[in-house]
């Protein structure tokens, strides 16, 4: 396996029109006879889909929900980036870069960067024209906040509800194409298997969610935008159904899986209540411009009302150690600050599984400094919705917080083209692992998703097709895509049967999630991971043996669904652990406690300045590590430091 | 946050697929904390059927806080449950009492045919948005976002109806089973902008016909789809909607 970049040499900003002028096209009467698989429905997804059909390709899009409109990307709150320079902040397409790569902590490569800072221009001018209803000013224009520390307010928005009302956009979009005839949509269609016949990515094998039924669909390329795998966690922001399995069947039939073990925890979640926890839910970062972040000085007051710790026995351990930015320090270093309290015991809330895990985050100094109308204006909705979930009124009592894994920075390696390492298979938006090196700044996730769905893939998918022109046709019979469908078949089948079944996925997706969050989460050292990948092997094996699976596979069968997400999962978490236990140093979201300096993180940038690319050898405890070095030529490599 | 545990006894619709059967099934919920959501009080009974060998209650649900608008059933008679402007996803059990029975059953309309148990298919709102609801803008093909200045009122009101997460409630609600809350918000979220003035009476028309076809009823202005409506969505939307129709009727009369 080879590691090309394919990225553009000459001045950064002449890259992308340098690079797009020397890519083959495909002349619009030769679209239709060309077949594109996109699998997801999200920004990326959903955008490409809409994009490439409306081209005059031939497009069958996948999701796993119900309808393409539900991909989680629904849920974003804060907003998305564009260097649009609208505040007249002194904001730029290179400053936009410059934040990103430096926000990366100098582990992505310059010229994808530049290239999505550029197109950020493009995406709010496509969105306001499709008419997503972003926030305005009172003369009219277009409404900006700064976000996640950000020196300039350059973050767009629509209400709360951001990703919503840009998904919709795509969707609408995306509908359109599907009503032309262009876009044939596969709602409830799960990806289990990807088709490679002659070294190319050919198609992919598909189970109806609510049949049953198990189909090869066969096209000259496979786009996958299926999002990250924070689920690997157990305990995440993402839904429910959020997985690995498309991308993982990929990465086992040759696609390279990139720097698994950068994950971003966010610091602002509702703490986990209880032991059936299924999910945890974010509060938007803004919060942290008002609150503040306390536990009890004592352990012995752990358990008492907050409102009865005398000011004296608080501990406002991010102002104390972060004089200069407070509660307002970056997300890696408010959650990493939270782990280190709680595990000194000064956790509140109650206790799961004989541990509290929670910090408040008190609203008291700016209720008395600004009044409670004002704090109403600004997150009465977070508010309302924190006491519909914990059942505390926060303008009374503080809230209780704790992180929660929310993004992945890693995902399948792909070049300049967004092309895998297998020819014909490209991915977009969360699910690669492009742009964000190993920490994602706020509101750049939407960014990056609608980069790659409208403007990056619809032109790279027509250079690779302008370059293969035609392939020879493939038929269903071919052994090739037989054994994709013998392999899912086999699958489903191993897991309804297991030897000795006992319980139902989740008891295992629980205890997976837990050794990754414990041994592979906030904090790391080799110690640990070397436990965790003992223990993952074992937990894996357990579950091939005891899950088990109630009703039949031929019609809708949701516990099946999830333990196949959940096989994939524990293979994947196994390849977190040994990446991170490969990178000896600390960068961005990976924080090996060996590599610190006075509690900073310190990157190694002589011998890590690399991606590492993952590739499958058939046994999950060897995969076959890759280098990509990245070099930097405009932005140069400097230490974070927040103290 | 003081924590208690409680019984329930649960009647659930149980349907094995679009054409089965269906019935109430009897099911016991213990130890339920207060603190659990709805759909977790659901895993833990699921949970439970696994062990014992039994299928598990087939219900939808993907992101969990009340955004994605794929949960969604018949709690006590009421869609997504009591708790006013909340999915039942979001919904959580401090709202019931201990020995409470608690009947649950799928959105019941002709527009929304059961897949399973509390399971529908709701791909008839997909086919609405498709025959209309969006703004034709090529990719690539839009002008600078700040050159159309759009006062700030119209946007916050086009946000308003935009929030809609297309749940179905609405016509679970409805004694017509009517689409016209879902149907309407669309068309006056894409209405209210100068973007959508283009297509406004085409699309208004389109939809409306589409709506008709996959067999969701008539407005009669009972208010129970606002009333459920986890989002907020106003009534106000489908007066609105019966004005855009009379306007494009009256515009398909005028000769060009
Ligand atoms: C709570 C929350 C808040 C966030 N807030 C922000 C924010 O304010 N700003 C920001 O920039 N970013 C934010 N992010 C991150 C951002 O929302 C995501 O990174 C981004 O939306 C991902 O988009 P996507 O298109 O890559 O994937 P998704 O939207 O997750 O879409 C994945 C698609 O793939 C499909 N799929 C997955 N697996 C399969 C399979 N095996 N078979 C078939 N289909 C499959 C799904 O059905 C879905 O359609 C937030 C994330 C979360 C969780
Ligand atoms: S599961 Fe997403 S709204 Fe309830």
């Amino acid at each position: 396996m080879e590691l090309r970049s394919h990225e553009p040499t000459g001045p950064i900003e002449e890259r992308w029109a340098k690079h797009k002028e020397a890519s083959k096209l495909v002349a619009p009467a030769n679209r239709r006879k060309h077949n594109i698989i996109v699998v997801g429905s999200g920004l990326a997804g959903g955008a490409a889909s809409a994009s490439l059909g409306e081209m005059g390709y031939n497009v069958k899009c996948f999701c796993y929900q119900d309808s393409p409109r539900r991909a989680h990307s629904i849920a974003a709150q804060g907003g998305i980036n564009a260097a649009k320079n609208y505040q007249n902040d002194g904001d730029s397409v290179y400053r936009l870069f410059y934040d990103t790569v430096k926000g990366g902590d100098f582990r992505s490569r310059e010229s994808n960067v530049y290239r999505l800072a550029e197109l950020s221009l493009h995406i709010i001018d496509q969105a306001v024209a499709q008419g997503v209803p972003f926030a305005r000013e009172y003369g009219g224009l277009l409404a900006n906040r700064s976000f996640g520390g950000a020196q300039v307010s350059r973050t767009f928005y629509a209400r709360g509800q951001t990703g919503q009302q840009l998904l919709l956009g795509a969707y609408q979009a995306l509908s359109r194409q599907i009503d032309a005839g262009t876009v044939e949509m596969f709602a409830r269609h799960e990806m289990l298997e990807l088709i490679v016949h002659d070294g190319r990515a050919r198609g992919i094998v598909t189970r109806c969610l609510n049949t049953g039924k198990v189909t090869p669909h066969i096209a000259d390329m496979v786009v996958l935008c299926t999002g990250g795998y924070s689920n690997v966690f157990y305990l995440s922001t993402n839904a429910k159904g959020c997985n690995c399995t498309a991308t993982w069947r990929a990465h086992r039939k040759g696609a390279a899986f990139a720097n698994p073990c950068y994950t971003q925890i966010h610091p602002t979640c509702i703490p986990q209540a209880g032991s059936y926890q299924s999910k945890l839910t974010l509060m938007s970062e803004s919060l942290r411009n008002d609150g503040r972040v306390w536990v009890p000085r004592k352990k012995e007051d752990v358990t008492k009302q907050p409102r009865d710790i005398p000011e004296a026995d608080r501990f406002y351990y991010l102002e104390e150690r972060y004089p200069a930015f407070g509660n307002l320090v970056p997300r890696d270093v408010a959650s990493r600050n939270a782990l280190y309290v709680t595990n000194d015991g000064l956790g509140v809330g109650p206790a799961v599984n004989g541990e509290r895990r929670g910090v408040y985050l008190d609203f008291a100094d700016a209720i008395g400094r600004l009044g409670e109308q004002t704090i109403r204006e600004r997150y009465g909705n977070l508010f309302e919705m924190y006491e519909r979930i914990t059942g505390d009124n926060p303008y009374e009592t503080p809230m209780r917080i704790y992180p929660a894994t929310h993004y992945t920075m890693g995902g399948l390696w792909v070049d300049y083209n967004l092309e895998a390492t297998i020819p014909g298979l490209f991915v977009g938006g969360e699910a690669n692992f492009s742009d964000h090196g190993s920490n994602r700044l706020g509101a750049s996730a939407l960014m990056q998703g609608l980069a790659d769905g409208y403007f990056v893939l619809p032109f790279t998918v027509g250079n690779y097709l302008g370059h293969i022109r035609t392939l020879p046709p493939l038929s269903e019979d071919h052994p090739d895509v037989q054994a994709a469908i013998q392999a899912v078949d086999d699958r489903v089948r191993k897991l309804m049967n297991a030897p000795d079944p006992k319980h139902a996925p989740e008891h295992f997706h629980r205890q997976l999630g837990k050794v990754i969050w414990e041994k592979c989460g906030m904090s790391r050292n080799a110690e640990a991971l070397e436990e965790a990948l003992e223990k993952i092997p074992e937990l894996r094996e357990q579950f091939w043996r005891e899950v088990k699976i109630t009703g039949s596979g031929k019609d809708l069968n949701q516990t099946l669904e999830r333990a196949g997400r959940v096989a994939d999962f524990f293979e994947l978490g196994e390849l977190m652990c040994i990446d991170a236990l490969n990178r000896k140093e600390s960068c961005g979201g990976h924080f090996r406690e060996e590599y610190q300096e006075k509690g900073e993180a310190l990157r190694d940038d002589t011998n890590f300045s690399y991606v590492a690319a993952w590739e499958w050898t058939g046994n999950p405890a060897e995969p076959r590590l890759h280098k990509e070095p990245l070099t930097f030529e405009y932005v140069k490599p400097t230490k974070r430091s927040y103290k | 946050m003081t924590d208690e545990l409680i019984n329930l006894t649960l009647h659930v619709w149980r349907q094995r697929g679009p054409n089965g059967p269906g019935s109430f099934e009897t099911h016991h919920a213990k130890d339920i904390t207060t603190h659990m959501s709805f759909l977790e009080m659901l895993d833990v009974v699921n949970e439970d059927l696994i062990e014992k060998g039994e299928e598990p209650i087939a219900f939808d649900y993907d992101c969990r806080e009340g955004i994605c608008g794929t949960c969604g059933m018949v709690v006590n008679g009421v869609a997504h449950g009591p708790q006013k402007l909340t999915t039942v996803c979001q919904l959580h059990m401090r709202q019931f009492e201990d020995g409470q029975e608690i009947w649950l059953e799928p959105w019941r309309a002709q527009g929304f045919p059961i897949v399973k148990d509390l399971v529908v298919d709701r791909s008839g709102f997909d086919r609405i948005i498709q025959a209309g609801g969006y703004i034709s803008i090529r990719t690539g093909s839009a002008s600078e976002a700040n050159e159309m200045p759009i006062a700030k009122d119209v946007a916050d009101r086009a946000m308003d109806a935009a929030a809609c997460i297309g749940c179905g409630a609405c016509v679970a609600a409805c004694p017509n089973a009517s689409a016209s809350l879902f149907t309407a918000a669309k068309i006056s979220h894409l209405s209210l902008m100068p973007q959508g003035q283009v297509e406004r009476a085409d699309r208004a028309r389109k939809m409306v016909a589409q709506m008709d076809a996959e067999g969701f009823g008539a407005c009669t202005n009972h208010g129970e789809c606002e009333a459920v409506c986890p989002k907020g969505v106003s009534l106000e939307w489908i007066a609105r909607m019966n004005r855009e129709l009379v306007r494009a009727m009256v515009k398909s009369k005028t000769p060009a």
